[in-house]
């Protein structure tokens, strides 16, 4: 048993890009509540990090998509968007190889997972780390589900490949923590950006809180993109989360819709079984 | 479909400095590598950020395009609101709009 720690959080980049045209209440509540998430994740002592996020067509392109890839480089580097529009510096990411390749290759005997040597970190790994992890001295490993460029991979599918991630952290014996990132509803970067469906995202993460997988998979993307937008594709890797940590119940510590970073801002974190 | 090229086109511009420093100096010498039509070929060398996304580029690949264009945000939002009152809904894509009219 060595999954220490598992959680979800918001990744959009108005977050730290945006800040400054926020409303000082949103911003205050929203960097205590990342604070305490950071706080919970420090205090499980892991040695590593797993961050589940939908990327933006930063490493990964229609010409080669896969559906699940994981990192394991000795060092990673973002933010790939320039700096000042996302608020954050430039900065080199410690990653772990050996450590990445073990949990890769035991993820393999479920999924048949792409891994990659190089990975540049878009908002969807910074934003989180920029608040989890903000001296970057904790080592990373990226795992990336496509939730941008149909066809998508099914949600029972990242509910198995967080279960494979569950199954490969509690065969060896390093502590790992598990963040996803993204979601829920949301309309990004386009002209309904700011535009958040709160019944939606709250009844998706009384499910989530539930872990109970049917009606965490109870969804057609065609009601998902009616009803949450293309950012709400992202729930793959919130549900991938809840596969990783299953026998476990969830607890929302933070949810508000906050329309100038685009999206409800979410922490929430499973107390491991 | 060229949608791919316009888009495989702003995908290795927001990763590769470079690029982006010879597209800027020479757009033209860039965009012979990709299999454009026209209105793709004109919105991109304008930059048309409004046609582009109603040509159904990906909004995840334009935000990025248009910082680079120089557009702050409210000015990148507001110029696909006017694309949409001049051409209509999006052609193509994941970035169909619903009502255009977001949070306000
Ligand atoms: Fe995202």
């Amino acid at each position: 048993m060595s999954l220490v720690f598992a959680g979800i959080c918001s990744h959009a980049p108005g977050i730290t890009g945006r800040i400054h045209m926020a409303d000082k209440d949103d911003a205050r509540t929203l960097q205590s509540a990342m604070n305490e998430m950071r706080e919970n994740l420090e205090r499980a002592k892991p040695d590593a990090l797993i961050v589940i996020a939908a990327e933006h067509f930063a490493n990964f392109f229609m010409d080669n998509m896969p559906s699940y890839c994981m990192g394991m480089a000795g060092h990673y580097n973002g933010p790939i968007e320039d700096p000042q529009w996302l608020g954050i510096e430039r900065t080199r990411i410690p990653g772990v190889p050996e450590l990445s390749r073990r949990i890769i290759t035991s993820i393999m005997q479920d999924i048949d997972l792409a891994y990659a040597e190089e990975w540049k970190f878009d908002h969807g790994i910074m934003v989180p780390l920029h608040h989890l992890t903000p001296r970057y001295d904790l080592p990373i490993i990226p795992a990336n589900i496509n939730c941008q460029g149909p066809p998508l991979t099914p949600l029972h599918r990242a509910y198995a490949f967080g279960q494979a991630l569950g199954r490969a952290c509690a065969e060896i014996p390093e502590r790992i923590a598990i963040v996803g990132t993204g979601g829920i509803s949301h309309w990004p970067a386009t002209p309904d950006s700011g535009k958040i469906n709160e019944a939606w995202d709250r009844d998706f993460l009384e499910r989530w809180c539930d872990n109970d997988r049917d009606a965490l998979l109870d969804y057609s993307d065609e009601q998902v993109y009616l009803d949450a937008g293309q950012g709400g594709f992202e729930i793959r890797n919130f549900i991938a989360v809840a596969g990783a940590a299953e026998n476990s119940k969830g607890t929302v510590h933070y949810y508000r819709p906050i329309p100038i970073f685009a999206v409800g801002c979410t922490a929430a974190t499973m107390a491991i079984a | 479909m060229s949608l791919y090229y316009t888009q495989k086109l702003l995908y290795q511009l927001n990763r590769d400095q470079s690029l982006q420093e010879k597209f800027f100096a020479d757009k033209e010498s860039v965009l012979t590598d990709y299999e454009l039509n026209e209105e793709e070929h004109a919105a991109i060398v304008t930059p048309d950020i409004g046609l582009l996304y109603i040509l159904g580029v990906n909004g995840q690949i334009l935000m990025h395009f248009a910082a680079m264009c120089g557009y702050a945000w409210p000015e990148y939002i507001q110029s696909m609101r006017d694309a949409l009152d001049e051409h209509g809904n999006v052609k193509a894509g994941l970035y169909v709009t619903t009502d255009g009219k977001g949070a306000t």
